[in-house]
């Protein structure tokens, strides 16, 4: 394992990508991982972790093609982590957000790409808790900015804030009418706004809503954009704009309830007595205060 | 079963049929598997790649357009330079009966043919992640014999 770590941070793609499956396999912690190598010192001023979300369909993966591309051409190594979701069911899951990337088959540009497909396996939520330790990783052996692709859940989608530094929300066009700018939620949190899509009607439009819901707000707005990823319009822009936000900003408060709450959920889903807890709370033998207390004692063993 | 295998399907070449490729997929999600699909017309390469990448156990490969005699091969040879040894290969598509031996010399594990029953590749699957020895860069000289 240690020589596998020690190959991943100089640069051998086979054995990062066996250290990601290990971290998300939990055959391997980040603790341990951080015992072998030495981080790579963080540039200083810029986000390390952007999340980009937005409901399916409005074109978030081939909009992430164009903006990588960019990316990757002026010279970023960036590595994109791409959640989908497992089913329920089965356990299995379909992970295809490969086929609307070019960018990875690009000769020139393919080393300053990596993408990896994630299934969200038993997460609640969209994105699974340990993509953190995954981004974490990728950082430390010197990749410059990790993308974390949601499975594109709706509205009330915030808990990427508790994973990336900066959050991209991808809307389309003639998306409901204004009061659907107004409603509470994942648009509050974003540090950015992409009207993709913008060949169609109603994009503009779309867009203007946004802009005013955000203006009736405290603090600043957004920057709200526009673009196509399929004709490729705007994208350069946006690959500009999304690099020059800082690296900290809008609504750090909320930002750390989504971390701790995201933080509380994962102590409990990874707490090793769990199975009997559920047993026990199925019998009726103790309340979900009695194991919530239970799983806290834990921690302080 | 532990945790989910990770399984690659590709369609190598310039060949524009993927029903078989998405039932083998669908039914690898259904069984609880991971399936990482590559989408149309990619380079031996690219799916190498891929398969590095995603740190995939499996590769299954599809082809319908005859050019599998040439193809296959190709992405075998690429895995074992990339030192991919213990990834295990599989194929499917249009193979006629007298071509399979030449892919199962290049250490191919198993081609399936229409009407496979999906029960099979998911038997496929389970028997040769059990052996130690089925990856493409590996000793045995095993392969599936249909109906087994």
């Amino acid at each position: 394992m240690r020589d596998l770590i020690q190959d991943a941070a100089k640069g051998d793609r086979r054995s990062l990508a066996r250290t990601l499956s290990a971290l998300e396999n939990r055959t391997i912690e980040l603790a341990e991982v951080f015992e072998i190598i030495e981080p790579v010192e963080p540039a200083e001023n810029v986000w390390q972790s952007l999340a980009i979300t937005g409901a399916p369909g409005v074109g978030k993966s081939c909009l992430l093609d164009g903006l990588l591309t960019h990316w990757a051409r002026a010279g970023l190594r960036v590595a994109l982590l791409a959640v989908d979701p497992s089913s329920p069911r089965s356990g299995g899951a379909l992970l295809g957000d490969r086929v609307r990337m070019t960018v990875v088959d690009d000769q020139d540009l393919k080393e300053n790409i990596y993408l990896r497909s994630i299934a969200t396996r038993k997460a609640s939520g969209s994105v699974p808790l340990i993509v953190a330790d995954m981004t974490q990783f990728l950082l430390a052996i010197g990749w410059d900015r990790v993308v974390i692709e949601t499975v594109g859940a709706g509205q009330a989608e915030v808990r990427c804030a508790a994973i990336a530094d900066r959050i991209l929300v991808v809307e389309g066009p003639a998306r409901g009418d204004g009061v659907q700018a107004e409603k509470a939620g994942l648009l509050e949190l974003a540090d950015a706004v992409i009207v993709n899509k913008c060949d169609l009607p109603g994009a503009e439009q779309h867009a203007g809503e946004l802009r005013e819901s955000y203006e009736l707000g405290a603090g600043a707005s957004p920057p709200v954009l526009l673009t196509s990823a399929l004709h490729g319009t705007g994208i350069e822009d946006a690959a500009s704009m999304l690099l020059a936000l800082d690296a900290s900003g809008r609504s750090e408060r909320a930002r750390w309830r989504e971390r701790l709450l995201a933080h509380h959920e994962r102590k409990i889903l990874e707490a090793p007595q769990l199975d009997v807890l559920l047993e026990k709370l199925a019998a009726g033998s103790m309340t979900l205060d009695d194991v919530i207390r239970s799983i806290g004692a834990n921690e302080h063993v | 079963m532990g945790e989910p295998l990770r399984v690659v399907v590709a369609k190598p070449g310039l060949d524009g049929h993927d029903r078989g490729a998405k039932v083998v997929a669908r039914a690898l999600r259904d069984a609880g598997h991971e399936v990482i699909y590559t989408g149309l017309r990619r380079s031996a390469q690219q799916i190498v790649d891929t398969v590095r990448d995603e740190d995939a156990r499996f590769l299954g490969l599809s082809s319908l357009s005859g050019a599998h005699g040439h193809l296959f091969p190709k992405v075998c040879e690429l895995l074992r330079a990339g030192g991919l040894n213990d990834v295990i290969v599989f194929g499917g598509g249009i193979i006629p009966e007298d071509d399979r031996q030449a892919l199962f010399d290049c250490k191919i594990r198993a081609i399936f043919g229409p009407g496979t029953p999906t029960s099979e590749i998911l038997e496929f699957i389970q028997t040769s992640h059990a052996m130690d020895d089925a990856g493409i860069g590996q000793g045995s000289d095993w392969h599936w014999d249909l109906g087994q």
